[in-house]
């Protein structure tokens, strides 16, 4: 099993039990008597160890299991919760956080144990809190609750052994899902002794048949436990398989009739199952011919037949659910609504309906073209269809973006105690969706800017109270859409951006020329430079002077923007702005010259003809009068310098971006088109003005407009103009 | 898995399995095992140089001996490896390769 990579499934589900049991610490800061945080706590680690019991991880195991351990104290009410316990169990889930990493490595076992060693500290710091109990504490309530609850009922007679019985049917793709039954046995031989153990293979159908990646494979076994443990320890070893599997559970000293139901509910006809179970020390002969003589009056009229299927071909599980769906605990349920799926199966499908979407166009360009009423009906109806397609899969990707903002609870947190500083954590539009990948990439640059907060932003709370602040910081995560675009924030209280030592130090660097005047949003946009500094001190959370280029590029790389407000005293309000999705978009087709040029429509404002007063005055952009507004103007003729004659008639795209509007003169208003976005190939990826291409319904290509680059610039060069002041080549992006 | 095959005299056949016998490699080997029986009356095994088992490999063993009983052909397996002798002894199976195929139940 060892060269095998750990189960995916594992390593995202502990993933998010941790995550909840970092939210639930936090929790229990807050208020320590919190009974569902700690459940919260102990459910995380329970499962953890569990599940990586069952793939062999013992490192994880030993260190869940303390963690467990002290968990229970608390539950049971002999530990107390305070600070230094939930920093403590902090710090350990992100050992085990670490640990699982360590998984997704080539060789996970060598790099556990290679981890090993750091938990070692922790391990002894968290037997502090485990001590009182004993070896031999019969305070475990639920150690033997099988012979306790079932005394009560007298339900005839028990059997002589005192070992555990497992018996489990695979699942036919368990072999194929990556699993081993093989690894099962391990682990409970972890978990007690298996004194006897008989597969069957008699699910195995003729040689033809037999596919050899299915798994025909039973086990019946017995297990002396050292520990007391519970039915539910040996079931949650099968957790991974449970939902394909059979596996039935019986106690020490069950009675008989537990195991005549068991005889008559597997597949294998009851002369060969008694045998086994007889073989295994489970039963004695004598219990097995009593047992089987009581059974007709147990289960009346029931045919033996019905519960002896014929051992080779009729091996298939689904004749025997009901028993093995009862004993699942009911935390399983809420997983039930969510379905996980491999995010390259999402991208394939992405993928087609991309080619689906340039396919329909296609058609509907022929049907247009052609005369025949029924066949432009039925085209439209398709394009319709396809347009819901396409949302729905898109929709497939979205998540919300709580699950990321929610991570800085503890962030802001541990920041906020190591630098001295109390804040306050808000957030807002939690729910606010974006696309999966975009949301992956989002959490560094968050990350930087949350550090930067709290380190650079928030004062102090003696400084705080001298400025009459509140002396609790607060720092704000909004996410919100703005035409077209997701806008994420980062704002904070604090003592803003200094605008005169952000100019000084660039004047110094000579980022910027002395006569240069720029306004205050050009002179925070300066922070973003790379290698740019103004703090005084370098902290270790940040001040190193990377950080911001980073942020920046990052955004950008997701076609992108970064934005800062800032005033003194008052706070700074860092805005991502994201498009909404990075692989379709709803388009406005123009005609410029010979070729076409898509706008993405959700930034298009409106569209407007260029009257002949205009045109004549205007040559290379310039600006018009929009119902008393100053519209500045880009010529793309000028812009992708266009062959040929202007068209008789121009017209002017008015587009917005981060609330500035630019009109963009075109030759030809083509209409609404739905664009599938094919990046640029490397050469390309820095052209000006140019975001991607896109495949038309006749096969041409056209170029997909890149809008926030093209506002910029008309806005600039607008502004230059006006106020002839010098060209400053910082902000030039282009 | 590498499956090595050289026909001996009076139709017996011997295989050779080395390497790894697991799920990524049970189609293959299914055909080719089942085929040197098909050809021949007697199979001999050598599963000494088999160094990963699972139980995928070793359902098809299994397989490969009640298809011989079946059709009243003899597998023999030759030698051991630890790798398959882990396999066995965790599913309580110590002593069953080392007979004749009829030991099986």
């Amino acid at each position: 099993m060892s060269h095998e990579p750990a189960p995916h499934s594992f390593v995202a589900e502990s993933r998010e039990l941790l995550r909840e049991m970092e939210d639930a610490l936090l929790t229990l800061e807050q208020s320590p008597r919190d009974s569902e945080a700690v459940n919260a706590v102990f459910r995380a680690m329970h499962t953890i160890k569990g599940s990586a019991g069952v793939f062999g991880f013992e490192v994880i195991v030993e260190f869940a299991h303390v963690m467990e351990s002290v968990t229970d104290e608390i539950r049971a009410g002999r530990v107390e919760v305070d600070d230094v316990l939930v920093a403590l169990l902090l710090t350990c889930g992100d050992h085990v956080s670490v640990l699982v990493d360590c998984l997704e490595s080539q060789d996970p076992n060598a790099r556990l144990e290679a981890a090993r060693p750091d938990g070692a500290d922790l391990l002894r710091q968290l037997s502090c809190y485990c001590v009182q109990t004993p070896e031999g504490s019969p305070a475990e309530p639920q150690a033997g609750p099988e012979a306790t609850v079932d005394d009560l009922d007298s339900r005839g007679d028990r059997v002589a052994c005192d070992g555990w019985h497992v018996s489990v049917r695979f699942g036919a793709d368990v072999l194929r899902n990556g699993m081993d039954p093989l690894s099962f046995v391990r682990y409970l031989s972890t978990v007690g002794e298996v004194t006897a153990i008989v597969p069957m293979f008699d699910a195995m159908p003729e040689a033809q048949a037999m596919d050899p990646q299915a798994c025909y494979v039973g086990l019946e076994l017995q297990l002396r436990l050292q520990d007391p443990a519970s039915r539910q320890d040996i079931e949650e070893a099968f957790e991974y398989v449970r939902d394909d599997s059979v596996v039935r559970v019986l106690a020490p000293h069950a009675p008989i009739a537990d195991y005549i139901d068991l005889i008559r509910n597997l597949p294998e006809s009851p002369d060969r199952l008694g045998s086994c179970l007889v073989a295994c020390g489970a039963l004695t002969p004598d219990e097995l011919a009593q047992g089987l003589l009581l059974a007709p009056g147990r289960i009346p009229e029931q045919p033996a037949p019905d519960a002896a299927p014929n051992e080779t071909s009729d091996s298939d599980t689904p004749a025997i659910p009901a028993v093995a769906n009862a004993p699942k605990p009911d935390h399983k349920s809420t997983n039930g609504r969510y379905m996980r799926v491999h995010s390259r199966k999402l991208d394939e499908l992405i993928d087609l309906v991309g080619e689906l979407v340039i396919a329909s166009a296609g058609v509907s360009l022929c049907a247009r073209r052609a005369t025949d009423e029924d066949l432009r009906e039925a085209a439209a109806a398709m394009s319709r269809l396809v347009e819901e397609v396409r949302d729905g899969a898109l929709a497939l990707r979205m998540v919300p973006i709580g699950e990321t903002f929610n991570r800085f609870n503890r962030v802001v947190h541990d920041l906020g105690r190591d630098l001295g500083k109390d804040v306050d954590l808000v957030i807002s539009g939690a729910d606010t969706e974006l696309d999966k990948s975009m949301v992956e990439k989002l959490s560094d640059p968050l990350m930087h800017l949350v550090r930067n907060a709290l380190d650079h932003g928030i004062e102090a709370p003696s400084e705080r109270l001298l400025q009459g602040k509140a002396k609790r910081g607060k720092l704000q995560l909004n996410a919100f859409h703005e035409t077209g675009s997701i806008v994420v924030e980062v704002a904070d209280d604090g003592a803003g951006l200094d605008r005169d030592r952000i100019l000084s130090r660039a004047l110094h660097t000579g980022l910027v020329q002395p006569e240069q005047s720029l306004s205050d949003a050009e002179v925070f946009q300066l922070i973003m430079e790379p290698g740019f500094t103004t703090a005084q001190a370098v902290t270790n959370v940040s001040g190193r002077g990377i950080g911001m280029d980073v942020v920046r590029r990052n955004i950008e790389s997701l076609r992108g923007s970064v934005t800062i407000e800032s005033a003194p005293g008052q706070g700074t309000i860092v805005a991502l702005r994201l498009p909404l999705t990075l692989a379709i978009i709803d388009g406005f087709l123009v005609g410029l010259g010979g070729s076409s040029f898509v706008v993405p429509l959700e930034m298009v404002v409106e569209c407007l003809e260029l009257g002949a007063q205009d045109r004549a005055r205007i040559h290379q952009g310039g600006y018009v009068n929009l119902r008393g507004e100053v519209l500045p103007l880009l010529r793309l003729r000028e812009v992708f310098d266009t062959r040929g004659e202007p068209a008789k008639r121009e017209n002017v795209v008015v587009v917005q971006y981060a609330g500035q509007q630019a009109g963009l003169v075109v030759d030809a208003l083509l209409g609404e088109f739905q664009t599938v976005i094919k990046p640029l190939g490397k050469l390309f990826e820095r052209l000006a003005g140019v975001s991607g291409s896109t495949i038309l319904g006749t096969g041409e290509v056209a170029l997909i407009l890149d809008v926030q680059a093209l506002v910029e610039r008309a806005v600039r060069s607008e502004a230059t103009r006006t106020a002839s002041a010098g060209a400053h080549r910082v902000l030039e992006r282009l | 898995m590498a499956i090595n095959i050289t026909s001996l005299a009076n139709a017996r056949t011997r295989v050779a399995l080395n390497g790894a016998f697991t799920v990524y490699e049970a189609v293959e080997a299914k055909r080719d095992l089942l085929q040197a029986l098909a050809d021949s009356a007697e199979l001999e095994i050598d599963v000494t140089g088999l160094d990963e088992v699972d139980t995928a490999g070793l359902q098809l063993l299994f397989l490969l001996r009640r298809e011989a009983l079946h059709t009243a052909k003899l597998v023999r397996f030759a030698g051991i490896s630890q790798a398959l002798d882990e396999v066995l002894n965790r599913y309580g199976l110590g002593a069953h390769f080392e007979q004749p195929a009829q030991a099986v139940s």
